[in-house]
């Protein structure tokens, strides 16, 4: 189906109905228990965890395939939030025009960055992106003031022309009427589950992005891609030149930050320049090791694990830790809270680098790996495999004589 | 001619800094050719140490004054130093005030002792991954590293002040024949700038004249064959991580009066000290010093309001265009060698 294999297809059908089911899969605890907080199913978290997997997704076509580390591609991000606004401020608040805008605007930043920087590779090339997305912070903050409006981020103003905003047109992000932010309320005998529009719109386009880098990830295209990372010299001896790929590839991935770029500006239409800053480059760098580079659902994972942890991480303080823990003897209580106390809240950063510096460490595959190893640890996969070595250069064990 | 000298002046404490932590990265690139991210938080670390000590030193106590009365008529709460009533009100006063350069003493261990616990602890395991991996995992550890200093001593800056007597500023142009107020200086950017000056020579004197330092520029041209030597380059390496680590922490020592450490300083040079770094050229020390150098005065020559008004913004951007310029046309950039890192 779709030119997919059958396994691809059953694959894409699955991620489909995750992406669907999500509202319901995320919220699997009672509105009215103790562990109510520990449901994800609301508009706001829901949308990030489709923009942010988009953009993960961009990211790992360029890292997980070609082997390339770019510290810029937060620029886009910021890019297609401003081209977003832009239209809202001139046109209407439908998106569409948007987040076309949007993504040929990333497309076409990234040739250009792309041009330059792809010239160098190894860590020149991360530096290099890493030095064009702080030159655009730094103009957006400054230079740029009267396109990003600065500090203050941008916004659309009541004097906007806003030409094709008519009499009945909502005064929010919408889809051909469809308002972003509204939502679909479901109450089942206690769960509650929020349909939101905004969600639904991110989550269809990730599929279709989803599917789009799945096609990348099957065609000749992306196994010359693979070639890249693998050995470049030698596809340089086949009389092949890497550039217009790697090129292809890194414009790609910047349309693809562009369009989750354009897409948070389409729930929220805001912009800011800080959405440019290398910290936020980093941000998916993490989401795509985490998750697992060069696999198809592990940036997804890995952007989906972030939002989350940073979600509920933040939100868990010394009283719920003391609740949880109230059981145990006092001081021993005391003493958790006080171990825990550095790691939640405001200090989930700190959880994060760690949890980072654990994965590349110990995990490099990310999170997939670890899923990989734990399911053969059950299968006992592997060590069937072990046992099935040639037996010239791994001779049976013979008893012992005597 | 003085617009001239003040902007070279004013470039001189900034690229100091840029110079003494791209001397610390290259070091660590030339020796272990690891790619360290995190050296941008050993130089927020030494800033660090300087904040600490200033805190340790003025631990105090808390007497009740009898001859003093506060505003309500009870008897006034003072507030005296633990090291003031130890050793007196006039050598306990200076400690305190001499609390950022007294830090120099007391990060050079600190900061010797993290450089050896990151090489033994992390780095090391790291040699034979790729640079990518490196790059992750020291950007890692640079986050961990800010969101511990966070932890303990919050978001804010810590106002760090420098001795009362380099607080105000020195009339450079009257030394070298110009009228009054044409080129003023504060004594504590030239205190920097001669500070660093001095690291920095300290180093390459201790690289060039000393027999260790011969070790390990050998071992930096070929590793195998002074492996092969017998002579444990490993080791040396790792010394030699600690003393780029103490460089850079004391670059953030001594640069607390200039700006309070705050725990995202470190970041914020990390990416500067890397373009300084490729400018330079990857490995090459004399490079990244001159680099550092030069990069600190063209941003503060891009910062004067005449060339602001003929390129707007051209301040916040020269650094990374010069090295966008630098890493297209002259790939191992200024001083590199041939064939590192070249490809």
């Amino acid at each position: 189906m779709l030119g997919l294999s059958k396994k691809d297809t059953t694959f894409l059908l699955v991620v489909i109905f995750l992406t669907l089911a999500t509202p319901f899969l995320l919220q699997p605890f009672p509105e009215s228990s103790a562990l109510a907080q520990f449901n994800a199913g609301y508009p706001d978290l829901m949308q990030r965890f489709a923009i942010y997997g988009i953009f993960a997704i961009g990211f790992n076509i360029l890292f997980g395939l070609t082997g390339y580390l770019s510290f810029g591609h937060a620029a886009f991000l910021g890019v297609g939030s401003y081209s977003v606004v832009w239209m809202y401020k001139l046109l209407s608040y439908n998106v569409v025009p948007g987040l076309i805008l949007a993504v040929i605007m990333s497309a076409l930043f990234a040739l250009l960055i792309g041009y330059i920087s792809l010239r160098r590779s190894g860590i020149y090339f991360s530096i290099l992106t890493l030095a064009f997305a702080q030159m655009s912070f730094n103009l957006a903050y400054s230079v740029l003031t009267p396109l990003t409006n600065g500090e203050t981020g941008l916004q659309v103003y009541t004097n906007d022309p806003q030409v094709l905003m008519g009499a009945g047109s909502p005064s929010s992000p919408h889809f051909f009427g469809i308002v972003m932010n509204e939502s679909t309320r479901l109450e089942i005998s206690g769960w509650l589950f929020t349909l939101n529009n905004g969600y639904y719109f991110c989550a269809i386009i990730a599929i279709i992005v989803f599917y789009l880098s799945l096609r990348i990830f099957r065609s000749p295209f992306g196994t010359m891609l693979r070639a890249i990372k693998t050995n470049q010299t030698r596809m340089n001896y086949t009389g092949l030149n890497p550039r217009p790929y790697t090129l292809a590839a890194f414009v790609i991935s910047g349309m693809y930050a562009g369009l989750a770029g354009g897409l948070l500006a389409s729930m929220d239409p805001l912009a800011g320049a800080e959405r440019m800053q290398w910290t936020a480059s980093g941000e998916v760098v993490l989401m795509t090791i985490l998750g697992g580079a060069g696999t198809l659902m592990g940036p997804v994972l890995g952007a989906g694990f972030i939002k989350y942890f940073e979600n509920i991480f933040s939100k868990i303080n010394d009283n719920i830790l003391h609740s949880w823990f109230s059981a145990l003897p006092d001081g021993l209580e005391d003493f958790i809270v006080f171990m825990f106390h550095p790691f939640i809240g405001k200090g989930w950063h700190l959880t994060l680098g760690l949890l980072f510096m654990l994965v590349v460490i110990f995990l490099p595959g990310g999170l997939i790996e670890g899923g990989t190893r734990i399911w053969n640890a059950i299968t006992g996969k592997n060590r069937k495999k072990k046992k099935h070595d040639d037996a010239e250069h791994h001779p049976k064990p013979t008893a012992h004589v005597n | 001619m003085d617009a001239i000298i003040l902007q070279v002046l004013n470039g001189l404490d900034k690229g100091s800094a840029y110079a003494l932590i791209a001397l610390g990265l290259t070091l660590i690139f030339g020796t272990l050719g690891v790619v360290n991210f995190a050296h941008g938080a050993l130089f927020m670390l030494g800033s660090f140490c300087a904040v600490t000590l200033q805190k340790i030193l003025s631990l105090s106590f808390t007497v009740e004054d009898p001859t003093q009365k506060d505003f309500l008529g009870n008897p006034l709460k003072v507030d005296t130093p633990y090291i003031v009533s130890w050793f007196g009100d006039a050598t306990g006063n200076a400690i305190l005030n001499w609390s950022v350069p007294l830090a120099i003493l007391f990060a050079i261990p600190v900061m010797l002792l993290v450089g050896y616990v990151m090489e033994r602890g992390l780095i090391k395991h790291f040699y034979k991954r790729p640079h990518a991996d490196q790059i992750l995992v020291t950007f890692g550890l640079a986050i961990v590293l800010q969101e511990v200093v966070k932890y303990f001593y919050g978001a804010n800056p810590i106002p760090t002040p420098a001795p009362d007597m380099f607080r105000g500023s020195v009339d450079f142009g009257v030394m070298i024949g110009f009228a009054q107020n044409e080129i003023i200086y504060p004594y504590w950017r030239l205190v920097y700038f001669l500070f660093s000056a001095l690291i920095i020579s300290a180093v390459f004197a201790f690289l060039r004249f000393t027999t260790f330092g011969m070790v390990v520029r050998a071992g930096m041209a070929d590793r195998e064959t002074v492996g092969l030597l017998g002579i444990n380059i490993d080791k040396r390496f790792t010394i030699m991580f600690g003393i780029a680590a103490a460089v850079a922490g004391l670059a953030g020592v001594m640069y607390a009066p200039i700006n309070s450490p705050n725990y995202h300083m470190g970041m914020d040079f990390l990416v500067l000290s890397f373009v300084v770094v490729v400018v330079g050229g990857m490995g090459s020390l004399p490079g990244a010093v001159l680099a550092g150098f030069l990069l600190g005065i063209l941003e503060s020559f891009a910062s004067m309001n005449e060339v602001k008004s003929l390129i707007p913004g051209i301040d916040q951007i020269i650094i990374y265009l010069v090295a966008i310029i630098i890493l297209l046309t002259r790939p191992r950039g200024l001083m590199g060698r041939k064939g590192v890192m070249e490809e």
